[in-house]
């Protein structure tokens, strides 16, 4: 075409211009941290794991959650969640269920036998870890992917520690928790049963051991007094729940009153429910709203029909019945008593009030400090004598199986580190990915999926798990409501509300690129991100 | 094949046979009957492979003609006097981007006052807007400028008005000669156009120009003008040959041979003139007339040589330039090579007024005389003039100047 | 393992694409291949709507066109800004001719279409509120009326904004503009009748019109590609932000379109044959003042003595487009 000059003009010649230098600021792709990373004890990249469950891929979403918590099938019971806790998505209809979602992806990882990765080629090193509860188990883990030879000592005849003997099975099913347990052992840990160790260090001395992890759980009850006829049958918490995994199952009569306002006294309760009790009353000194408990647990247990007595404590028990002392709290919450006495029929009393640690294994080792009935250890998680390292009930935190967990991959990394004479450094954490940082009208409404709940009546006299895990179908749903806070899901927003085109797609998988050439500056792509995974710096004039 | 039709008829005819593809019609006097011509043939199927479109103004034609062509459609439309000034942007526009768009104008008065009658004003304001502008001296030669015209644009990527006097030409029935299909088609080529919007080659066309580029861009539609200067005295050559008639051409001199007084005029009104040199011939006065054929671009050199012996030149327009005076004249004052002052300009006709050969014959008297004015108008009525004059002079609130002199004239019935 | 394809929470169809989106459920803009028909280089302002609006309508006629489209552009920013001679950022075939003929030059182009056998060549005609509602509103009339086979499409910013923000039949009430002056009373646009063009179209009974933003990509790409599905004269009007001309942030171009959608200022809608068939609800209701208060043009409305007498009547004006289109359910 011979085209007339200057009035007729070829495409997309406007290339030659280049509006980049309009810029007086420029976006680039950040990776924020989301709060359910940052609220989770066991450290896991969640979001992470996410990514890979909204498109199905369970296998690599499983892979990555076990990079940080060999025990997905059993957190995703027990855990209680505090990632949900942070969610952002809660301010917008409800969390993300994390937890459920964890669940299936362990669920899946039993059913279909995937192994864990294999481990890095040996190191030479022997590490000893004291108790097979989730502290141990996971730094067995951690230590053995590492290339580390790792030999747990356990005192109980089987593994699992607290989770077999402080959480009841219809919470956790004991052949799930045995099934993560067989494919940590399977990475070639050697899990020594009935093994107790009794001086630490005569056991690191004669196995050769380089370092040592402890993670030996709260096993002892704590006890209260209380006045108590000698007819009167008082228990703790503990040895009811342990109890329950042997032949005999306790005998508590038709009227349990449980002592206390954690969630053991819950879990306890709400066993004596099964056990046949036509009455399990909680007695707890404060309110519903300063329960410890998990409110969800304590939801579940009003349900079975446990009944609490609140702002009351026990001043005398009998052979069937218990004196309370009503209580008020005063202007700094703290319960006083208020002279009003009551009479409740009572064929048992459980305590559940809180558990010690038995610490004998470490007498005499030197620089060894113990304060509050548990053992004090520096960041790296090391105590005062080099070399053992310790943590889960041992050290001062708090006491759940995720809490441990993370202490196993933390202590674990440490050791490596002190084995191979260096320090581990955490790589420097991103900035948090709050929800002023992201887009929330990019996100389709989506109600958090409710889990299927046994029917109430078989819950009161079985001991049949009583939430059950989501299918297939609920699970892509839950894992989908993720909003990826911080980090890039290839939405293709930036992509396709740049006005200049100044945004690259390179692929799926591979994210975006600004091609600056082209970009004003003007910040839509920012602004209309959903997930913050943008930020807007100033250009160097 | 000599046909005895109204010169609109004749010009619609013209058209078709020149296969136009799209025609965009909005209804003006005079020149409404070449669109009704046009469109009861594409409605009867006899024009095929037409798009006829009845668009909302003027403003409207002209842009789908653009649009049209733009996309390599051979486009026509027809307007007169105030639909001409109304589509005058889009006037501008289809020459500045190079659409070979074919327009008749059926020459008529602009208002105020509204007057349907003809006169040149209307083409005459649109003198540069970028168009070749053809005049026709009668309807044989209205009919071939059309089919001059289409080739005459496309060749050179530039729009063409055809201007014809509307009434004394639209209007009248003339015995004409009517080409074949077969003979249009052989000189006329189909239409390939030097620029298209097309999906498979996409261009911008439009683009804004500044000032690093304008002027060149203003200069190249003037060398376009000049190149068509080249063509057309070839082509009209080459008409001739092919049709056996004498049409179009830059100029058409009568009688100029020896001639040392040379009328210049535009269409229609060369042959009452022709008429009255005849006369003045037989009185042994040695004048003739050349007739202007295309008035964009001006044929500078031709008019120079056809005027090189005259010593008196008298320019009858039908258009003023209000506080200047001709028009033609003044584009005849540049091409004429003796005195500045041998050249008038007699205005005549406007608003349909009617030009006379007793009244062009005193004219011409005059100017042999030597008591002709440099700028006169013909057959003016100064009693009149000076009526209204007199009433401006003394009343500031004289009323409407049209509506008072129809009054003074005894027009209007009810007089108060 | 069972892939469910069809549902994706996460993101619904409020963004522009996703990963997990089979091929046919992503947004053209989503696409690598996309036309990406006004392309980079452009001048237009930083946060630009009309750049983004006009991408996002042509990109979206490509792709439901197979490419075989040709654009008629008015005078405005649009133009300016993408054809400055040298350079254009066109990549399909485009015509600008004048300010108040482009709807008359598309029909022009599909006359041409037609006669030549190319019907398969669709035409839009493109420009801004005041090249569609004032100067080019008699071609746009005699389109429809005509039902020519043209997709007109107006990009609103409510004002002349390549002459420096003028007044237009668009600009709303209230709103300040190099015309309507922040003074007087009231101070800005007058308080009007408007020029309710969609509602025009409408009455013309051509066979689809339609209202879309640039803040709801999907929304205004399933427009296009339905406006194309017929033949006849159809008309888009897309609410396009001018940060310059309103005085808001270069980033705030998609979340102020989505406020005037959200607050009712500006009903989205599709109407076939001069009846409205569908709305877009409104999701999260809001009152005026979240739209009006980012933009500078409607500053005097809170400065040191706010004009809740003035913010209420425009709110009464979103509540009727609330309840004449039904954009808020119950």
């Amino acid at each position: 075409m011979r085209k007339p000059f200057a009035i007729t003009l070829d495409p997309g010649s406007s290339l030659a211009n280049h509006t980049g230098t309009w810029r007086t600021s420029r976006p680039v792709y950040v990776d924020r941290l989301p709060p359910c990373n940052h609220a989770c004890p066991a450290g896991e990249n969640i979001q992470g794991w996410l990514y890979h469950a909204e498109s199905g891929d369970y296998e690599a979403a499983w892979r990555l959650l076990t990079q940080d918590n060999p025990l997905p099938a059993v957190m995703g019971r027990v855990c209680y969640h505090p990632c949900e806790t942070s969610c952002n998505r809660a301010h917008l209809d409800a969390a993300v269920g994390i937890n459920s979602v964890e669940r299936f992806l362990g669920d899946e990882a039993i059913r279909h036998g995937w192994r864990l990765t294999a481990p890095a080629p040996a190191s030479g090193k022997r590490v000893l870890v004291v108790g097979a509860g989730p502290s141990g188990l996971s730094a067995a883990y951690h230590l053995a992917r590492l290339g580390h030879a790792v030999s747990i000592h356990e005192a109980g005849p089987v593994a699992g520690g607290m989770m077999r003997f402080g959480i009841p099975k219809y919470r956790l099913p004991r052949e799930v928790l045995e099934a993560e347990v067989r494919r940590i052992v399977g990475l070639g840990v050697e899990l020594r049963l009935n093994a107790k160790v009794s001086d630490i260090r005569e056991t690191m001395r004669a196995g050769a051991f380089d370092a040592a992890f402890l993670a030996v759980g709260a096993h002892i009850a704590k006890r209260a007094y209380i006045p108590a006829g000698s007819a009167a049958k008082i228990l703790d918490a503990l040895s009811v729940l342990r109890s329950m995994e042997g032949a005999d199952k306790p005998l508590l009569g038709r009227r349990v009153v449980v002592y206390g306002g954690g969630n053991t006294a819950i879990d306890v309760a709400r066993t004596a429910k099964r056990l046949g009790a036509e009455e399990a009353i909680i007695v707890y000194r404060r309110t519903r709203e300063k329960m410890p408990a998990h409110d969800f647990e304590v939801e579940e247990a009003l349900q079975e029909g446990v009944l609490i007595r609140w702002l009351s404590t026990i001043r005398q028990a009998a052979a069937s019945s218990i004196t309370v002392e009503k209580m008020v709290l005063d202007a700094d919450g703290s319960p006083q008593p208020t002279g009003e006495f009551e009479t409740l029929a009572a064929d048992s009393v459980v305590l559940a009030l809180g558990q010690d640690v038995d610490l004998s294994l470490i007498d005499g080792v030197p620089g060894l400090e113990v304060k509050d009935g548990v053992v004090r250890v520096g960041p790296d998680m090391m105590t005062g004598s080099a070399g053992i390292f310790a943590g889960g009930d041992m050290v001062p935190a708090e006491r759940t199986v995720t809490v441990a967990v993370g202490h196993g991959k933390k202590a674990a990394r440490h050791i490596d580190a002190w084995l191979r004479g260096a320090r581990y450094a955490p790589p420097p954490r991103h900035e948090p990915a709050t929800f002023e940082r992201l887009n929330p009208w990019y996100y389709a409404d989506a109600p958090k999926t409710v889990r299927p709940v046994l029917d109430v009546v078989r819950r009161q006299s079985t001991f049949d798990e009583v939430v059950n895990g989501l299918d297939e179908t609920n699970a892509l749903y839950e894992a989908r409501r993720c909003l990826s806070c911080g980090n890039c899901f290839e939405c293709d927003n930036c992509y396709g509300v740049c006005p200049d085109n100044a945004v690259i797609k390179l692929g799926p998988g591979k994210r975006f690129q600004f091609n600056y050439d082209y970009c004003k500056g003007c910040g839509i792509c920012v602004a209309e991100c959903p997930c913050g995974a943008i930020k807007m710096i100033p250009e160097e004039i | 094949m000599l046909k005895q039709i109204e010169g609109s008829q004749a010009v619609a005819q013209a058209v078709a046979l020149c296969r136009p593809e799209v025609i965009c019609a909005y209804p003006i006097s005079p020149q409404t009957h070449i669109v009704e011509g046009l469109g009861e043939m594409v409605k009867s199927g006899a024009l095929a492979r037409c798009e006829f479109i009845n668009v909302e103004s003027e403003f409207a034609a002209m842009s789908v003609a653009i649009g049209a062509a733009a996309a390599g459609a051979r486009a026509y439309t027809a307007t007169a006097s105030q639909g001409l000034l109304y589509m005058a942007e889009a006037v501008f526009n289809a020459s500045g981007l190079g659409l070979p768009i074919v327009m008749t104008v059926a020459n008529r008065a602009i208002g105020a006052p509204i007057n349907i009658w003809n006169d040149h004003t209307d083409a005459m304001s649109q003198r540069d807007c970028g168009w070749i502008q053809l005049f026709a001296e009668n309807n044989q030669e209205a009919l071939d400028l059309h089919i001059q015209a289409f080739r005459l644009g496309e060749e050179l990527s530039l729009p063409v008005m055809v201007c014809m006097d509307g009434f004394i030409l639209t209007h009248a029935y003339e015995r004409v000669d009517l080409p074949t299909q077969e003979q249009v088609d052989a000189w006329l080529p189909p239409f390939e156009p030097r620029q298209v919007l097309d999906p498979a080659e996409p261009v911008s066309i439009g683009a804004m120009v500044g000032p690093e580029a304008f002027m060149e861009v203003r200069y190249l539609a003037h060398a376009k003008q000049m190149r068509a200067l080249e063509l057309i005295p070839g082509w009209a050559d080459e008409f001739r040959r092919a049709f056996g008639r004498d049409s179009g051409g830059l100029l058409h001199s009568y009688r100029t041979e020896d001639a040392d007084t040379i009328v210049v005029a535009l269409g229609s009104v060369l042959g009452t003139i022709k008429d009255t040199i005849d006369e003045m011939r037989r009185d042994g006065v040695k004048i003739g007339v050349l007739g202007i054929t295309c008035f964009r671009p001006w044929p500078l050199a031709a008019v120079r040589a056809a005027l090189a012996h005259a010593t008196r030149v008298v320019v009858i327009e039908k258009s003023l330039a209000v506080g200047l005076g001709g028009i033609v004249t003044s584009n005849v004052r540049t091409s004429y090579g003796g005195s500045a002052d041998a050249v008038h300009a007699v205005i005549a006709g406007l608003g349909g007024r009617s030009i006379t050969r007793a009244s062009l014959a005193r004219v011409f008297a005059a100017a042999l005389a030597g008591t002709l004015e440099p700028l006169s108008f013909l057959d003016l009525d100064g009693a009149l003039v000076e009526r209204a004059l007199a009433r401006e002079r003394e009343q500031r609130r004289s009323g409407p100047i049209a509506e008072g002199m129809l009054r003074d004239l005894g027009v209007v019935a009810a007089r108060i | 393992m069972s892939f469910q394809p069809v549902k994706f929470y996460q993101t619904g169809t409020f963004t522009v694409g996703n990963r997990l989106l089979a091929a046919e459920e992503r947004s053209v803009q989503a696409n690598m291949r996309r036309t990406n028909s006004i392309n980079s280089g452009h001048r237009a302002c930083q946060g630009c709507g009309e750049a983004l609006g006009a991408r996002y309508a042509i990109d979206a006629a490509m792709e439901a066109t197979g490419k075989r489209l040709i654009a008629a552009n008015a005078t405005g920013c649009l133009e300016v800004f993408s054809t400055p001679y040298p350079e254009t950022s066109w990549q399909v075939p485009w015509i600008h001719s004048l300010f108040g003929n482009t709807a008359a030059v598309a029909t022009g182009i599909a006359a041409a279409m037609r006669v030549k056998g190319r019907s398969d060549i669709r035409v839009v005609a493109q420009g801004g509120d005041g090249g569609t509602t004032d100067i080019g509103f008699g071609c746009l009339s005699g389109m429809f009326e005509r039902n020519d086979d043209v997709l007109y499409l107006c990009y609103d910013n409510g004002a002349y904004m390549n002459t420096g923000v003028q007044r237009s039949s668009a600009t709303p009430a209230a709103a300040r503009t190099a015309t309507t002056m922040a003074v007087g009373e009231p101070p800005g646009n007058v308080f009007g009748q408007g020029k309710d063009l969609p509602a025009i179209a409408m009455a013309h009974g051509i066979p689809y019109v339609a209202t879309a933003t640039v803040a709801e990509l999907r929304d205004l790409e399933a427009k296009v590609r339905r406006a194309m599905e017929f033949r006849g004269a159809r008309y888009l009007h897309i609410f396009v932000p001018c940060p310059l001309g309103w005085g808001h942030a270069a980033h705030d171009t998609i979340r102020i379109a989505r406020l005037a959608k959200e607050t009712g200022v500006f009903p989205v809608f599709e109407a076939e044959r001069g009846e409205v068939v569908s709305v877009s609800k409104i999701r999260r209701q809001l009152p005026v003042e979240e739209y009006l208060r980012p933009q500078k043009r409607f500053a005097h409305l809170f400065g040191k003595a706010p004009r809740a007498d003035l913010i209420a009547r425009i709110q009464e004006i979103a509540d009727r487009n609330i309840r004449r289109y039904g954009l808020v359910d119950g």
